[in-house]
């Protein structure tokens, strides 16, 4: 997976998360996931299809989803409210958005998919394929996780980089 | 949360009414929270584009917020029926997806204008009050003419 392809993600959550949360986040361990998946708390996953197609995971413990979460709405909320899922899969949805709207002007088409929960306890195994990166960005409210498994679809967008 | 001064009707001095279409209830929420900063009242929401159609015919808004991303039908193809059935519908697209070919699809298919999430409420302001143009009046001056 190339930085390229990264960087607009990375760059997304900064402002989407340092907005929401009217603070500076930093980014902090970045490491590729070999084992399959293991999900941290209240995660979201978006899929993507089209020249670049694979799957990115927001994932956050249910702690930090509710701090996120009220922070975003502007009220408390308990970690038990439907609305904290529901604001995971937003801020899913923004990041993703954000991202793939710098991607699509530098020439790369693809679809993005409505956010859906993503409620199993692990995930499919990375491949060679579909090697999975999982950022962590730091905010004042706890960890981010962003877990990104992305690979060209066909020969010509890849050859095109 | 700022508040606005308040943007109202016009022809009447009441509450620009909206349609708030978006496929997340937390969005929904949040557009919700900054039209009422600006005095705008919610008239409906829909949580995809069909039902966006069918609540427009019924409610006939002011005003419709309206997401891309969405399942059954997407927000531009939704936009477009609207505005083809009822040329005078202000549709604003509010989407996180705003690449360049979104955008032009958008106002090609009939939006008025587009505005990128996560939404700054004195964007969506200033977005609300070109689109409505002399449909709309900042309420301090809707008083000093009363």
């Amino acid at each position: 997976m190339k930085m390229e392809l990264i960087q607009p993600f990375i760059n997304a959550a900064d402002a989407v998360l340092s907005q929401g949360l009217q603070s500076p986040m930093e980014i902090g361990n970045l490491t590729m996931e070999e084992e399959a998946y293991r999900r941290k708390g209240v995660a979201a996953m978006v899929r993507l299809t089209g020249d670049i197609e694979g799957r990115i995971i927001f994932d956050l413990d249910p702690k930090t989803a509710a701090r996120v979460a009220s922070h975003f709405a502007g009220t408390e909320l308990p970690e038990s409210d439907g609305l904290v899922r529901e604001a995971v899969c937003e801020l899913a949805n923004q990041v993703i958005g954000n991202a793939v709207a710098v991607l699509n002007d530098q020439g790369f088409k693809f679809r993005v998919h409505p956010p859906e929960l993503h409620t199993s306890e692990s995930g499919a195994k990375s491949t060679e394929d579909t090697e999975a990166l999982v950022l962590s960005f730091d905010t004042t409210s706890g960890n981010v996780f962003m877990n990104i498994a992305l690979q060209y679809h066909n020969a010509a967008a890849a050859a095109s980089r | 949360m700022e508040q606005f001064a308040a943007v109202k009707r016009s022809k009447d001095g009441q509450p620009v009414q909206y349609l708030i279409v978006d496929d997340s209830v937390f969005a929904r929420k949040n557009l919700g929270r900054i039209i009422e900063s600006f005095g705008g009242q919610i008239a409906g929401e829909a949580g995809d584009g069909v039902t966006a159609i069918s609540e427009y015919d019924r409610l006939k808004p002011d005003i419709v917020l309206m997401d891309i991303t969405m399942p059954q039908m997407e927000g531009i193809e939704a936009a477009e029926k609207i505005v083809q059935k009822n040329p005078e519908a202000r549709v604003v697209m509010v989407s996180s997806v705003g690449y360049q070919e979104n955008i032009v699809a958008a106002l090609q298919r009939g939006a008025r204008h587009f505005v990128q999430k996560p939404v700054k409420p004195e964007v969506l302001y200033e977005v609300i009050k070109y689109v409505l143009g002399e449909d709309g009046v900042v309420a301090s001056a809707a008083g000093a003419g009363a």
